[in-house]
């Protein structure tokens, strides 16, 4: 399928979602899928650099982090519109990304992941000693009064908005793996320096995907101040994310698009379950970590590379 | 005599106190077959290294088509035409054997070669078919024989339709009837105007490949040219053989 039919398809889809969604009488659906939605979008996000380029990044939480507190800052400057915030936001991440990546991406595998673990924490004091957004407090974002397109409540509003971006963000996943930069970032991911002799510019590739992803990272966390009205660093930059926004494509599978999509979406419905069905919120970790052990040692590809193996196996 | 190719001249690279390379000389002229031979520990492959951009040299000069190329990262030299293959293969382990010559098609080739005529998947399939791995397209390249990986690096190499192919022991450890299908390969590339040099240790390779053959010992040049005379050159026997 071309770009464009599948950008038309995907958001097509994701409107769809939306407008059918709004049927569900259920409020608390809402809430709960926004949540696996902004996992979605994360995982998704994290995959471009950690699944197709090989690059562990450890620092999703200040990329979300970020976009979140764009939003909180635009807020209390001059209450602009979601729109603005979201695009903002975005932009902010992924120059944050391509700040990371240029400055640590000389830098191999392990180190890698450091320097981001660093960056997260860097952010996280600066955050919490910044007044003007709330500092260590936390600042509050009321929901508008108003809410556009007749939309009952403003939960509704945000959790269609978080539907098409990850509509977009899968979109911009795709893409990037089906070009030929997405051919690059793999032979990158396989060997660094025979792609680099390969006629590869990989510095540039690299930095790059970081900024994409950081970006894409960044977007969702936009409306995050609006889900709880309310934002405080160590919520916003929970190690939670950045455990979450790995184990979702390492489940999934990370060669594809489509593995952190799966894997998000099963994790992250799960999580729900386990918190409103049996009261289990506390279990939540441990439950990913247990999966995430078994995922590691039986289907170390994820559901997808199982089913790619199932599938050739069938061939023979 | 016309400009040469490749030129290297007074190249010096040592690791800590360690000189690995000591003011080399070397020249290649193009569509030319050199061979580059020495012992173990010589020098060769940290030539090669500063040659194709993956090691810096500290003194000395290299110009490619008599351009100044020292400063170049190695993604730049080979999209110039200057392509190695790597002493232990370093396939793309998560792609099909086809779609590793697609990234030095994709990304190399089309910087010197000028705008594509035949779709890449076909040109790398018409590589693959010139080295002998036509039939393999389709696998995975982390599954392949020692023989096959390094058909596989040589082809992604070719893939880059260098002007200088510099292939690093494509042969150690093969049998002779492999090295010979490995010989003819690189015979080919004659055809296409391509120059190789060979670092090799299979001598009966070198010898039946070489138009002329450079020596380096202890990361010296201690002999370049005809490869009559050079493994006649007593010095040469010396090092080889001790006295």
């Amino acid at each position: 399928m071309s770009n464009k039919t599948f950008t038309v398809v995907a958001l097509a889809i994701a409107l769809a979602l939306a407008a059918v969604t709004q049927l569900i009488p259920n409020e608390y659906f809402f809430t709960a899928a926004y949540t696996v939605l902004l996992f979605v979008i994360l995982a998704t996000a994290w995959n471009i650099l950690g699944g197709y380029t090989g690059y562990v990044n450890f620092g999703s939480a200040a990329f979300f982090a970020i976009g979140a507190y764009t939003t909180v800052f635009l807020y209390n400057a001059f209450k602009a519109p979601l729109l603005v915030m979201i695009v903002a936001g975005t932009l902010t991440a992924g120059l944050a990304g391509l700040g990371l990546g240029y400055l640590t991406l000389r830098l191999r595998g392990v180190f890698f992941a450091i320097a981001s673990l660093a960056l997260a924490v860097v952010l996280y004091v600066f955050i919490v000693n910044w007044d003007y957004v709330g500092g260590a407090r936390g600042a509050y974002v009321l929901q508008p009064r108003e809410i556009p397109f007749g939309l009952p409540r403003y939960i509704h509003l945000i959790y269609s908005v978080q539907l098409v971006m990850a509509g977009l963000a899968i979109v911009v996943a795709r893409a990037i793996e089906h070009s030929t930069i997405g051919r690059g970032l793999a032979a990158i991911r396989d060997d660094e320096l025979a792609a680099e002799c390969s006629g590869v510019p990989t510095l540039r590739l690299k930095i790059f995907s970081t900024m994409v992803s950081c970006a894409l990272m960044g977007m969702a966390g936009t409306t995050f101040p609006y889900y709880l009205s309310y934002v405080e660093p160590s919520s916003a930059f929970s190690l939670s994310y950045a455990v979450y926004s790995i184990a979702m494509p390492l489940v999934g599978g990370m060669k594809s698009w489509i593995g952190p999509l799966i894997g998000a979406i099963l994790l992250g419905s799960m999580q729900q379950l386990v918190q409103v069905m049996f009261s289990l919120g506390a279990w939540n970790l441990l439950i990913v970590g247990v999966l995430l052990v078994l995922f590691v040692t039986l289907a170390p590809n994820g559901i997808m590379g199982w089913v790619e193996s199932w599938r050739r196996r069938k061939e023979r | 005599m016309a400009e040469a190719l490749l030129d290297v001249s007074g190249v010096t690279k040592s690791f800590g106190g360690f000189v690995a390379l000591d003011s080399v000389n070397f020249e290649v002229r193009a569509g030319e077959r050199v061979g580059l031979i020495g012992p173990n520990g010589s020098g060769k492959s940290t030539l090669v290294n500063c040659i194709a951009g993956t090691l810096r040299n500290e003194r000395g000069s290299i110009r490619f088509q008599g351009q100044d190329i020292c400063g170049y990262p190695a993604h730049r030299r080979i999209r110039m035409g200057l392509a190695r293959s790597f002493q232990i293969p370093k396939p793309f382990a998560s792609m099909s054997v086809l779609d590793n010559l697609c990234v030095p098609l994709l990304y190399a080739a089309p910087a010197h070669q000028g705008p594509r005529r035949v779709p890449v998947a076909e040109e790398a399939k018409h590589i693959l078919d010139q080295v002998g791995l036509g039939d393999k397209a389709g696998a995975m390249s982390g599954g392949l024989t020692q023989v096959d990986m390094r058909k596989l690096e040589l082809a992604r190499a070719i893939a880059a339709r260098p002007k200088l192919l510099i292939s690093d022991e494509a042969m150690a450890g093969l049998s002779a009837s492999e090295v010979d299908e490995i010989l003819t390969l690189l015979l080919g590339l004659k055809a296409q105007g391509v120059a190789v040099i060979m670092i090799e240790h299979v001598m009966r390779a070198v010898m039946k490949f070489s138009e002329r053959i450079a020596v380096l010992v202890a990361g010296r040049k201690i002999a370049d040219g005809d490869p009559q005379e050079v493994v006649g050159n007593p010095e040469v026997v010396k090092a080889y053989l001790g006295e």
